[in-house]
């Protein structure tokens, strides 16, 4: 237990005193937040009334995906690469409980973001509604979803490919994951792509409670379940410690 | 009960033999010292012992357990450094080995330890920024930070300067007078013969020899006088002056067929004041294990190699 304590205490302050890893977490969602909803270039869909309630939403779904995919496989790629994953496998910290303090670290770097993000959205005119259950929920989900990711590239590739696909999926889920890009822009067939990935589930499960404070559509539930399920998986039987 | 036992030990890498029945045995408190070139076998029988390799056949017990069945009974006796890496790059030294040290129930304290590895002044300073020397000290502070019962050190003065090398070793003399079963690596034979109580020299994936220092230098020894020096000396020359054939066998490695009788060893050392010539070595009686093992193998070791400059080069592989 105080193993464990210990090493969950090492992964957050390695995380948040990682320049790279603090700019991804906190410094772009801020960034896009502001920018966009001060500077009305985006298309804001009719049912909102300002930009920064569409956009809210869809940063906190960001920053979530940030911290469980691209900060999470970065670093474990890289603990891989240098043998760190491999060395920590002789000592009596165990490897269940090593991702047990892995899992906090992203929990606890999550709500720092929140502490962040959640106050300047509303210094921005953001009301939020008061359905936090349904987007706990639903952010825990997406952080398995996501985090199963990270780690199924983390363990199988590359540190330096794992570091460029991080980024590369960081991107692409971003514009399609109707984070600051409607997903109704979207043309049909890439629309429907997008609805399938966890990131756009993520986003419209936080635009619907915490956004709308209206249920969370049933699909967004499935989708982020099944991402939920399978990544986990996948990683666990194909990640390699060495 | 023997502290490390490893029986017809066999691990394949795909159609690659790495360990090819290699038997050997430590008993608690002893340092066994794995003996052999590059890709010899040496890292994968200590990482089959280690619980990293599960043996293709054959069997390995640390303390009388399976290191891989029974790992977590075995992890927290055990201390383990690893050839390279294994450290979070961006974490101080000293945050690592309180890290480290939260991991046992009965730990070192960090700062007792870093002192005496003298890396106090780098405590502060992230892994990726100490020199090789300070790595490796902070490796091996990890690998003792658990109080083990049996430490594995993979190449432990790789990269060590002399001052440094001797910190170590006093160390690994000091594990061994707290009952600590110490099963080291190396490239270098004069490391093994002093550190050691056995030596395994192994090489191909075999056992090729072992025993005491004194007894695998002895065996086979002939009555005759080796000395280094610079190369291209006058051998006919000396071979008058001492009465013996003298040849060289490598550059700057002669072999004076003689025995090695005060004064044969008296007009070879009067012919080398004579020219003036700077001797590397003399070994009279007593062959050193560098000898033992260019007879063994048939080859020069691999720290041999390693002096010679144009063959200067690390092997990529796993040793």
């Amino acid at each position: 237990m105080r193993a464990f304590r210990a090493q969950a205490r090492a992964e957050v302050l390695m995380t948040l005193r990682n320049g790279e890893a603090l700019l991804l977490a906190l410094g772009i969602p801020v960034l896009l937040l502001v920018f966009f909803s001060t500077v009305e270039v985006l298309p804001t869909p009719a049912e909102v009334a300002e930009p920064v309630d569409f956009l809210a939403p869809g940063i906190l779904a960001l920053a979530i995906m940030s911290t469980g995919l691209t900060s999470l496989a970065i670093a474990t790629g890289f603990q891989r690469g240098y043998g760190v994953l491999k060395r920590l496998g002789t000592t009596p910290l165990s490897r269940p409980g090593l991702l047990a303090a892995k899992v906090v670290s992203v929990l606890a770097v999550e709500l720092v973001q929140v502490a962040v993000l959640v106050p300047v959205a509303v210094a921005l005119g953001w009301q939020p509604s008061g359905a936090v259950v349904g987007a706990v929920a639903a952010v825990l989900l997406g952080t398995v979803a996501f985090s199963g990711l990270g780690l199924l590239m983390a363990g199988a590739l590359k540190p330096e490919l794992t570091l460029a696909l991080a980024n590369g999926l960081y991107l692409v889920l971003l514009l399609l994951g109707g984070m600051v890009v409607p997903l109704a822009s979207l043309p049909g067939p890439l629309r429907a792509v997008a609805q399938a990935l966890p990131a756009a589930a993520l986003t419209d499960a936080l635009r619907s409670s915490v956004g709308a404070g209206t249920a969370v559509p049933t699909r967004a539930w499935v989708v982020l379940a099944l991402w939920a399920l399978a990544t986990p998986l996948a990683a666990a039987r194909t990640f390699r410690w060495e | 009960m023997a502290a490390l036992l490893v029986d017809q030990l066999v691990v394949r890498y795909g159609d690659r033999t790495a360990v090819d029945r290699i038997s050997l045995a430590a008993g608690a408190g002893t340092v066994l010292a794995l003996l052999g070139p590059n890709g010899a076998g040496k890292t994968t029988t200590v990482e089959a012992l280690e619980g990293y390799r599960r043996p293709t056949s054959g069997t390995v017990r640390v303390l009388g357990l399976d290191p891989i069945a029974d790992r977590a009974q075995v992890v927290p006796r055990i201390g383990v450094m690893l050839q390279r890496g294994g450290v979070y790059p961006t974490m101080a030294a000293g945050s690592v080995l309180r890290l480290f040290a939260s991991y046992y129930a009965n730990p070192v304290p960090p700062a007792q330890l870093l002192d005496r590895l003298d890396l106090g002044q780098v405590a502060g300073t992230p892994w990726r920024r100490l020199s090789g020397g300070e790595q490796q000290r902070l490796s091996l502070a990890l690998a003792l930070v658990g109080r083990p019962e049996v430490a594995f050190l993979d190449e432990p003065s790789a990269g060590l300067d002399p001052a440094a090398r001797r910190v170590l070793w006093e160390v690994i003399r000091g594990l061994r007078d707290d009952g600590v079963t110490v099963l080291l690596t190396t490239h270098d034979l004069d490391e093994a013969e002093r550190l050691a109580d056995h030596v395994v020299i192994i090489d191909g994936g075999r056992v090729v020899a072992e025993g005491s220092p004194a007894v695998l230098a002895r065996s086979g020894g002939a009555a005759e006088i080796r000395f280094g020096g610079p190369a291209g000396l006058d051998v006919a020359a000396i071979g008058g002056a001492v009465g013996g054939a003298v040849v060289e066998e490598r550059p700057g490695e002669y072999l004076v067929a003689a025995p090695a009788s005060p004064a044969n060893l008296a007009q070879l050392t009067a012919w080398l004041a004579e020219q003036d010539v700077a001797v590397a070595d003399i070994r009279a009686g007593r062959q050193r294990l560098e000898d033992v093992f260019l007879r063994l193998t048939g080859q020069p070791s691999a720290a041999e190699a390693d002096r010679a400059p144009k063959a200067r080069r690390r092997s990529p592989g796993a040793a």
